[in-house]
């Protein structure tokens, strides 16, 4: 059981996550297009490439880095049995977000954040509640353009975070921010494509794992 | 610092701060079996066959072994099956490992959510649908539905449906998604899921049942119908090829009702149809006053009209007001107040 668990840590990448995208894929799918520079945030200022008519480009290469740690994180995360949360806020891709999660066999929260989520969770759901161990934020901000309460309450409960960051958001909180486009459709579809492989390659890999343990 | 000298009542743990107590399944078990012990005992007790032994009889047995005078019947003793006296709760929610069985659990609302998600699922389906018959250049089928005969459920029944408690807005928009769903050309494919949500609503108008008309011994038709106005109750017979008579008690109605307001009242339902001088009338009404005897006779012999007259006639006697019953009564006098509604002269001083 301990070779189980220790055995993916030694390598670099264990579930071959760099295989899942290329950089023409994030291309096609529209990830490397930003807001205005009126909307620009400060500290995004290192993940964008330059501006080009007004609009922020975001630096591909750096998308391409972040994407990869934090896929490779999500699937250790669901390799050792971990309770992995969607959360997105925008109402175009609520449908979406809620289907990917579950395909994978995963949970998702898309609706309105009641404030006691997490950080009061054995009153509200009842005791021995099990809080998620990892929170992917398809849109970080909320339907009021603000930063997601659920992003300061995960910090607050540590519980590490990745999520997609546009040139309009603070990626202080999150863990694995993946700086990049939540507000086109195709790169949304990506992400959630993405997103779904990895966790469904992690589950089975467990499986298998268990299942040669148990062989022997 | 003094050694404060503290009771061990303090000691004790806040047993009230734990909250309702939780029925383990196990225990819910145990009491149906000491519950079913405990009924063939009481059986035995009062001499009877402990397997024919009912609900009612229990209740009986108790009242007589125990008799208590208290009001309330909650608070008296009582034997019933543990399923009615324990209240139902909410099962467990998560697997042995903690992992939540409903991938929504985390929302809060997982019924009501799971509900929204479907329902939107099938307005995407109905979406691509119209979009391929537009692909195809098909027409697309505007099915009709019939909306005054249906109602969308209440939000109680929603409420005993998902098992959860909603929200105004909430249910306000389901019932929103659900309009948007059904105001689709193609919404035939999802009928079955639209009526999961549906409700029929009979017209009340068919639960009155209009008499068939009655023939006496001469052949001629006739029919009866009763009217209540205020404290007045009155049964009017109405026969057929007529010369336009009316009796009341026995006496004609320029004599029983010298004033004009009355008689109008009485001949109205006729004027109202244009059969004045073809219907002949016998009555008897008591209680009340002249108005109200009136009102009940003019009710009754509407009523006895419908048997004569086509339904669309019926109809149009409905919409005047012929065939409702007048609710109004003498309001109640209130103490403090000289009326039902004047108050007591107000003195400054």
């Amino acid at each position: 059981d301990d070779k189980l668990l220790t055995e993916p840590l030694n390598h670099p990448d264990f579930f071959s996550v760099k295989e899942l995208f290329t950089l023409k894929d994030l291309f096609d799918a529209r990830v490397h297009l930003g807001h205005k520079k009126g909307c620009r945030h400060r500290f995004m200022e290192p993940y964008i490439f330059g501006c080009r008519l007004d609009q922020d480009i975001i630096d591909l290469d750096q998308t391409m880095q972040h994407l990869q740690l934090a896929l490779n994180f999500t699937a250790h995360v669901a390799y050792r049995g971990g309770i992995i949360l969607f959360v997105s806020r925008r109402r175009q891709f609520c449908h979406l977000v809620e289907s990917t999660a579950r395909a994978c066999g995963e949970y998702a929260h898309t609706r309105y954040w009641q404030g006691g989520l997490l950080t009061n969770a054995n009153i509200q759901f009842g005791h021995g509640v099990r809080l998620p161990d990892l929170l992917i934020f398809l849109s970080t901000l909320n339907n009021v353009f603000e930063p997601h309460v659920a992003i300061r309450d995960a910090a607050k409960m540590s519980i590490p975070t990745v999520g997609v960051v546009d040139t309009n958001c603070n990626p202080c909180l999150i863990t694995y921010p993946i700086p990049g486009n939540d507000d086109s459709p195709a790169a949304v579809e990506l992400y959630c494509k993405l997103f779904r492989m990895t966790i469904i390659r992690a589950k089975d890999k467990r499986r298998q794992s268990e299942a040669i343990e148990e062989l022997r | 610092l003094r050694l404060v000298y503290t009771t061990t009542a303090v000691q004790r743990k806040n047993v009230g701060a734990s909250g309702p107590e939780k029925y383990t399944e196990a225990f819910i078990k145990k009491q149906i079996e000491e519950f079913n012990l405990g009924k063939r005992h009481l059986a035995n007790m009062m001499g009877e066959d402990p397997e024919t032994f009912t609900q009612e009889h229990i209740d009986r047995a108790i009242a007589y072994l125990f008799p208590s005078g208290l009001f309330d019947k909650q608070a008296r003793p009582m034997m019933k099956h543990p399923t009615e006296i324990f209240p139902e709760q909410r099962k467990i929610q998560w697997g042995e490992d903690g992992r939540p069985f409903h991938f929504l659990f985390y929302t809060g609302k997982q019924s009501y959510y799971s509900l929204m998600h479907e329902t939107y699922e099938k307005l995407l389906n109905i979406q691509k649908h119209q979009d391929q018959l537009t692909v195809q250049d098909l027409p697309l089928q505007k099915g009709k539905r019939n909306l005054a005969g249906s109602r969308w459920l209440t939000k109680i029944e929603l409420e005993e449906m998902l098992l959860e408690k909603l929200s105004d807005d909430d249910y306000l928009r389901f019932i929103q998604l659900l309009q948007k769903l059904v105001a689709l050309p193609c919404a035939d494919i999802e009928e079955e899921y639209i009526q999961k949500f549906s409700k029929e609503v009979p017209v009340q108008l068919q639960k009155a049942v209009i008499e068939p008309l009655q023939y006496d011994e001469q052949g001629v038709a006739f029919s009866t119908g009763e009217g209540k106005r205020k404290t007045a109750r009155a049964t009017a017979v109405v026969y057929d090829n007529g010369s336009g008579k009316i009796t009341v008690n026995g006496i004609d109605i320029l004599h029983y009702f010298p004033v004009l307001q009355d008689r109008e009242q009485l001949l109205f339902p006729f004027q109202f149809l244009g059969r004045i001088g073809k219907h002949d009338m016998v009555c008897t009404v008591s209680g009340g006053g002249r108005s109200a005897q009136a009102g009940a006779i003019r009710l009754a012999s509407a009523k006895a009209l419908r048997s004569f007259v086509t339904e669309k006639e019926v109809e149009f006697m409905r919409q005047a007001g012929l065939l409702t019953v007048d609710p109004r009564v003498k309001e109640r006098k209130k103490p403090g107040q000289e009326g039902p509604r004047r108050k007591f002269t107000w003195k400054k001083r």
